[in-house]
């Protein structure tokens, strides 16, 4: 054969470790496009209240956690409006937590398109953490919402020159979920332990990722390792600058942020190949 | 037109019973292999895939060794039993996992037709979904718009267009599906039995458009079936899988002899154990002759065949009536003879003893291909025995002789028989 040398491409069990075709996610870009639309459009058809739905959830969250942690458990919030600051915490949280859960079914839940048919598998996740961005903005109207009745009320709210970080703190969230959960997807093709731990672990974690309170009440109340632990989790870097970056309190180094954001890198490249690797071939193991 | 699919030394294998017990060791062994630089362990074991022996291996190979080539333009049929490795072989062409060994290369865009409405999402519109099961297939965005009205007329339902998929009829939903499909522009499109969904204008509006794409296209076409009617009308070439194993690789008509055919054709005489005495009676040996009275059990059409019945009977039998069909793979049944199709009946009553019946077959033109014989003995209507599809006959073309040429499956159309008729041409005078 004289033109053995130009196939187009191959089908073998052998692979690169690094084997990414951002060419190829390129061309499905419509696809990804028709997810986003797909989650979107779906999610509340035949519901009374619609999109209203996104508005809720943070909000009764927010009240909760004010009437427990704030007005019960006296927990500080620096002056700021403890609902307030609950809802701020919570929309950054709701974010990362929507994009985990979301990424780290991908295997399972669609296994049966994916045993059908061949597309980029990476555009399922990439189109989840799309459309949660969405869901987001949504939900980040209503803080904007509350937060100028309560800068109308008078209250002292220090936006900074932070918020120019904003776009990279939306990218961190979305790394570290989008990296979390396409390991853990990964693995529950054949170990399903995983996807009974998520369900609570995400749980527990949002409480040591200083959602109801700030770094400095951690560093106080908590034992000396679990402080630590809340310090060096990424996500409470995130959370913490989020909210130091709207309303001016809490603590920001440029240390943690930098930390933070190699982290994310990590994690999502890591993501990246694992699920890379296993895409080839779950099928046979879902 | 060159190799557009090249398969080499394809093989994948899979592991019996549960996942769970097992897996971690097996994996930390093949990981420890790997790192040094090993074979895995567990590729060297696997038994053939062969699904009605009881499974002494834990692992067991899907396919294994598959080596073939397709050529541009080519529409290639992949048959095979269930369990045959069809679709496991479709799995790996279309990428939804990869195979163990071997490697498959391809020039072209492979787009897969494993299953009809793959993605089709309950809530969204039809149009909604033509959009979003287009581009899952590996369509543009713009490709779909521009084929929009094409694909909505092709599946019938404009009427529904705007309506959720979730109020379709299942009939409706393949047709959607089918239409979309068949609207893809890969340079190699691989399907899997779609045809075997909707009803029967669909289903020729189906395969008359599977034939454009083909043949007015020149696309290549991977294509699964069991419905060799479909096999034989669309493929070019077919190959037959076997316990994982590729054993044909040839001509259409040649395959699907040989598939359909996979009990071999009968030689010599069959006899049969004698059976309990509470029967009636009893066939004890049959056989097929030629006009030499030599046993034979391939014959040219229109040659003289006689087909001999050893009955022993034991009981009386009043109104006896014997029957011999023939019939062709497609079960269509070709011809029957029946005793009592006479008016002078040629079997007396049946006493207690052995009794041979002869049938001499006089002008039948059966067409070249493979028969089964299945004859009946019946006292008035109460059946006393029956061998359904027990003996089988091959016919080749006829010789030509002075009254015509050689006829062939081909040169009659596919129809049953061929019969001699007079023919007459009269000449009216000019216009």
């Amino acid at each position: 054969m004289k033109d053995d040398d130009k196939w187009l491409y191959e089908i073998s069990a052998k692979h690169k470790l690094i084997d990414f075709n951002f060419k190829e996610v390129w061309q499905y870009r419509d696809l990804l496009m028709l997810f986003v639309k797909r989650d979107i459009v779906t999610v509340y058809k035949q519901t009374i209240l619609g999109p209203l739905w996104y508005f809720i959830q943070p909000l009764f969250t927010s009240v909760i956690f004010t009437l427990v942690f704030n007005n019960m458990g006296n927990i500080s919030t620096g002056g700021v409006p403890p609902f307030l600051f609950n809802l701020a915490g919570i929309t950054a949280w709701n974010y990362f937590k929507t994009c985990l859960t979301g990424t780290s079914n991908t295997f399972r839940a669609n296994q049966n398109i994916f045993g059908k048919v061949y597309f980029p598998r990476v555009i399922m996740p990439i189109s989840i953490i799309i459309s949660n961005l969405l869901k987001f903005g949504i939900q980040l109207l209503i803080l904007i919402g509350f937060y100028i009745y309560y800068a109308n009320k008078g209250f002292d709210l220090m936006p900074n020159g932070n918020m120019t970080l904003f776009p990279v703190y939306i990218l961190m969230m979305a790394m570290i979920g989008l990296g979390t959960g396409m390991i853990i997807s990964s693995f529950t093709t054949k170990y399903r332990d995983l996807k009974v731990l998520l369900g609570f672990a995400v749980q527990l974690l949002m409480y040591l990722s200083a959602v109801p309170y700030p770094i400095a009440e951690a560093q106080r109340k908590f034992p000396p390792f679990v402080a630590d632990f809340v310090v060096y989790n990424p996500l409470t870097q995130i959370i913490e600058g989020f909210r130091y970056m709207i309303l001016g309190v809490g603590t920001f180094t440029w240390n943690g942020f930098l930390y933070t954001l190699l982290i994310s890198f990590v994690l999502f490249f890591v993501g990246l190949l694992t699920f890379n690797r296993t895409e080839k071939s779950f099928i046979d193991t879902v | 037109m060159g190799v557009i699919l090249k398969a080499e030394n394809i093989s994948k294998q899979y592991r019996l019973g549960l996942v769970g017990t097992g897996t971690i060791t097996h994996d930390l062994n093949r990981f420890w292999h790997r790192i040094r630089g090993k074979e895995d362990p567990y590729l060297k074991i696997g038994a053939e895939n062969d699904r009605t022996s009881k499974a002494t291996e834990e692992y067991v190979w899907a396919l294994q060794d598959i080596n073939f080539e397709v050529n541009e333009g080519e529409v290639l049929g992949i048959i095979g039993k269930n369990g045959a490795g069809k679709s496991t072989l479709l799995k790996l062409l279309s990428r939804v996992t990869s195979p163990t060994t071997g490697v498959i290369k391809t020039k072209g865009r492979i787009a897969s037709l494993l299953e009809v409405g793959t993605g089709f999402h309950p809530e969204l519109t039809g149009r909604e979904n033509i959009f979003l099961n287009g581009a899952i297939l590996g369509m543009r965005k713009s490709e779909i718009a521009a084929k929009l009205d094409e694909i909505v007329s092709f599946s019938g339902c404009e009427k529904y267009v705007d309506t959720p998929v979730k109020r379709y009829s299942s009939g409706m939903r393949v047709r959607l599906a089918f239409a979309v499909a068949a609207h893809l522009e890969p340079d190699i499109l691989v399907i899997d039995e779609v045809l075997a969904v909707g009803d029967a204008e669909f289903q020729k509006k189906a395969i008359g458009k599977m034939q454009d794409i083909s043949q007015g296209e020149g696309r290549t076409v991977l294509f699964v079936s069991h419905n060799m009617a479909a096999v034989q009308d669309l493929c070019t070439r077919v190959i037959i899988l076997e316990h994982g194993g590729l054993v044909f690789n040839g001509t259409t008509s040649e395959g699907v002899n040989r598939y359909l055919n996979s009990n071999k054709i009968s030689t010599g005489f069959l006899e049969f154990e004698k059976k309990d005495e509470s029967a009636k009676a009893q066939v004890s040996r049959f056989e097929v002759l030629n006009a030499n009275r030599a046993i034979s059990s391939s014959f040219k059409s229109g040659e003289q065949m006689i087909f001999k019945t050893s009955v022993r009977v034991n009981a009386e039998i009043r109104n006896p009536v014997f029957s011999l069909r023939i019939s062709d793979l497609n079960n269509v049944n070709v011809v029957t003879w029946r005793s009592n199709d006479f008016v002078n009946e040629p079997i007396p009553k049946f006493q207690k003893t052995n009794f041979e019946i002869s049938i001499n077959s006089l002008d039948l033109y059966l067409l070249d291909g493979i028969y089964n014989i299945s004859i009946g003995l019946a006292d008035g209507k109460e059946i006393v025995e029956m061998k359904i599809k027990f003996y089988q006959i091959e016919i080749s073309p006829s010789k030509p002789n002075s009254d015509f040429h050689s006829i062939t499956k081909e040169k009659s159309s596919k129809s049953l028989i061929y019969s001699l008729a007079k023919w007459n041409v009269d000449v009216k005078g000019d216009l």
